[in-house]
């Protein structure tokens, strides 16, 4: 029977504050499903919600009202099935005693999962050759760099081979190369069984854009976008965009803005190629075709086009009406259905 | 993509029971083995956890010898000595730990696991006596070849038994103070430090016990460690050890006190990880 692996109807959490005496929302009526084999990416500002959420899923709070259940198991009735199923990485954390190794954390960490020692040895040497820890295997945690601590903790997700994982800001502080080769892994982990399923929540819109099948914006601990980048990004009401590289021709490209339908247009010629780059913002896809056929006319030879799309960042902006790491009210956010 | 439909019966089967002991014994060796390996590569605690109790222990041996106590008083001292070790242990490395976890950001880590939260804590108690005993003994060994204390071998064996037995009493109360210490940190850590040097002088470490009077006396007996370093002394001394509770009755109240305590520990873990769940204060990261 195919089953969600992560469902909430009607999630609310609500803190109590001592500082300011009243109760604070961090979660708000959140109807959220994710369905097994998914990377799901869950975007939005610092306080937004994203670790109070993921907290109740991983059963290490109790929702103040609505329901949760995780591979089919309530949150808060059987925490203990959930918790065979799960694991969790928070970026910027660290996990083991400085006193042990490499090799020995993550040994630690499978006997919790009852992995049985050969198993825990072979994941261990695979995890550590994916984040490149392999030639520190035997060096003791307190000797590791920041870096090197956050790809154990990252290993150490791993290990139990969960069904769902919950990575929070899993690439958080890490060089380029790692945080690629981490994007990587769970691409590739993700792919690798039809019922492993990925939460993730991230700072970084272009590796949601990169990893995600869909995201949702959350803020103020409410969703308030939910589906695939491709979709999302159609949020905004924006024109088509070109961008064209054409070699040297009889010239004629003002001519281009005759065109109905082409709104603006831009140009400059590459001073060592001799290429033009044009920049065309058009009412409709299809003006493009009357673009491309009279550049041809003009004796200008296409070489390259691409259609730019706003990126996840804009789409953010447009619905949250701030960005991910501003810190200021949000402007009046657009409407959006979901 | 799209999701699936709701949620279902699950598939997948329970574990069955052998699978689970065989995980939590698994948990609880791991566990213990991270104090074995941490007393064995950072060497630091033989100055603090061994030199140190030692000195404090020669004093009281040289009181004793100055005032031309019987030997019998030096060995108290040296028992006392080694006993101190493991409450130490107790007071300060066992009941923190789950603070400290807390604060280092990976509780977390353990809370997500399937394994038990009493095997993680046995796990605890277990490193914590393996790698207390090396400093218990290094007391013990020294104390007694330094200042030539009798300790009577033939009646080791008994001795022993009634050693173990309160050590088991011994963390089992540890395992309530360190879920005691796991929401209410700091105000429990300055509440042990209100208690450390009246429980001291009423755990009678360097001095019989009976010597309190038999209300302090039998106050400080409710304390495992008073109780069983009463029982030792009389094992190995009879009736020299002055001894505050009848022998026959030590073991009984051992075991009693062992059984209440791992009740209250499962107890109190249970009650403080609701608490913490319900508070939001079992981790550090915010919203």
């Amino acid at each position: 029977m195919t089953q969600a692996a992560v469902r909430t109807v009607g999630l609310t959490r609500l803190f109590r504050s001592r500082r300011i005496q009243q109760a604070v929302e961090a979660l708000r009526d959140v109807d959220l499903t994710i369905g097994r084999g998914e990377c799901f990416g869950l975007l939005g500002p610092n306080g937004a919600g994203k670790s109070t959420l993921i907290k109740i899923l991983t059963t290490l709070l109790l929702p103040t009202s609505g329901s949760a259940t995780v591979a089919g198991y309530d949150v808060a009735s059987q925490p203990l099935q959930v918790r065979r199923k799960i694991n969790l990485v928070s970026g910027g954390d660290s996990s083991g005693y400085g006193i042990l190794t490499v090799r020995e954390t993550l040994h630690l960490f499978a006997r919790f999962y009852g992995v049985p020692g050969d198993e825990a040895r072979r994941r261990a040497n695979a995890l550590m050759e994916m984040t490149r820890l392999s030639g520190k295997a035997d060096a003791r945690l307190s000797s590791l760099s920041t870096g090197m601590k956050q790809k154990l903790n990252f290993a150490r997700g791993f290990m139990s081979d969960p069904e769902i994982i919950f990575l929070d800001e899993p690439t958080l502080g890490l060089d380029v190369e790692a945080a690629r080769d981490i994007r990587s892994f769970i691409a590739g982990w993700v792919r690798e069984r039809p019922e492993r399923t990925v939460l993730l929540t991230t700072h970084y819109m272009v590796e949601a854009d990169e990893l995600c099948g869909r995201v949702a914006f959350i803020d103020r601990g409410r969703i308030l976008a939910l589906d695939s980048p491709r979709a999302l990004k159609r949020l905004v009401p924006s024109e088509p965009v070109f961008e064209l590289q054409v070699g040297a021709g009889a010239s004629g490209l003002e001519r281009l803005r005759e065109i109905g339908g082409v709104r603006s247009l831009a140009h400059h010629t590459h001073p060592g190629s001799g290429a033009i780059e044009l920049r065309v913002i058009v009412d409709e896809d299809q003006t493009i075709g009357e673009v491309l056929g009279r550049l041809k006319a003009f004796g200008h030879p296409v070489l390259h086009l691409t259609k730019t799309e706003p990126s996840l960042e804009t789409v953010f902006i447009h619905v949250v009406g701030r960005g991910l790491s501003d810190d200021e009210e949000p402007v009046e956010a657009a409407p959006v259905e979901r | 993509m799209m999701p699936g439909p709701g949620p279902g019966p699950h598939p997948d089967p329970e574990p069955g029971f052998a699978d689970i002991l065989r995980m939590n014994l698994g948990a609880v060796l791991a566990r213990a083995r991270v104090r074995v390996v941490a007393s064995w590569r950072e060497t630091s605690w033989v100055i603090g956890e061994t030199v140190f109790p030692f000195l404090t222990m020669a004093a009281f041996v040289l009181v004793y010898r100055g005032l031309h106590a019987p030997p019998m008083y030096e060995a108290f001292v040296v028992l006392g000595g080694a006993m101190i070790a493991y409450w130490n242990n107790v007071l300060w490395s066992m009941a923190s730990q789950f603070f400290w976890e807390k604060e280092q950001g990976q509780l977390q880590l353990y809370l997500i696991t399937p394994v038990s939260r009493m095997s993680i804590l046995f796990g605890m108690a277990l490193g914590g006596m393996a790698m207390t005993t090396s400093r218990a003994i290094a007391i013990l060994g020294g104390g007694s070849l330094l200042f030539h204390v009798p300790i009577p071998l033939d009646r080791a064996v008994p001795a022993f038994g009634l050693f173990l037995l309160t050590l088991a009493a011994v963390y089992a109360l540890g395992m309530i103070l360190s879920s005691l210490f796991l929401l209410w940190g700091r105000e429990a850590w300055h509440t042990a430090t209100l208690f450390q040097e009246p429980i001291y002088l009423a755990s009678g470490f360097y001095f019989p016990v009976r010597e309190l009077g038999p209300l302090a006396g039998s106050l400080a007996a409710l304390l495992p460690i008073t109780l069983g370093l009463d029982g030792i002394r009389q094992i190995l001394y009879g009736k020299a050890a002055h001894g505050f509770v009848p022998l026959a009755w030590i073991p009984p109240i051992q075991v009693a006190l062992l059984v209440l305590f791992l009740y209250l520990a499962h107890r109190a873990l249970a009650t403080m990880e609701r608490l913490g769940k319900q508070e939001g204060r079992l981790t550090l990261r915010g919203a």
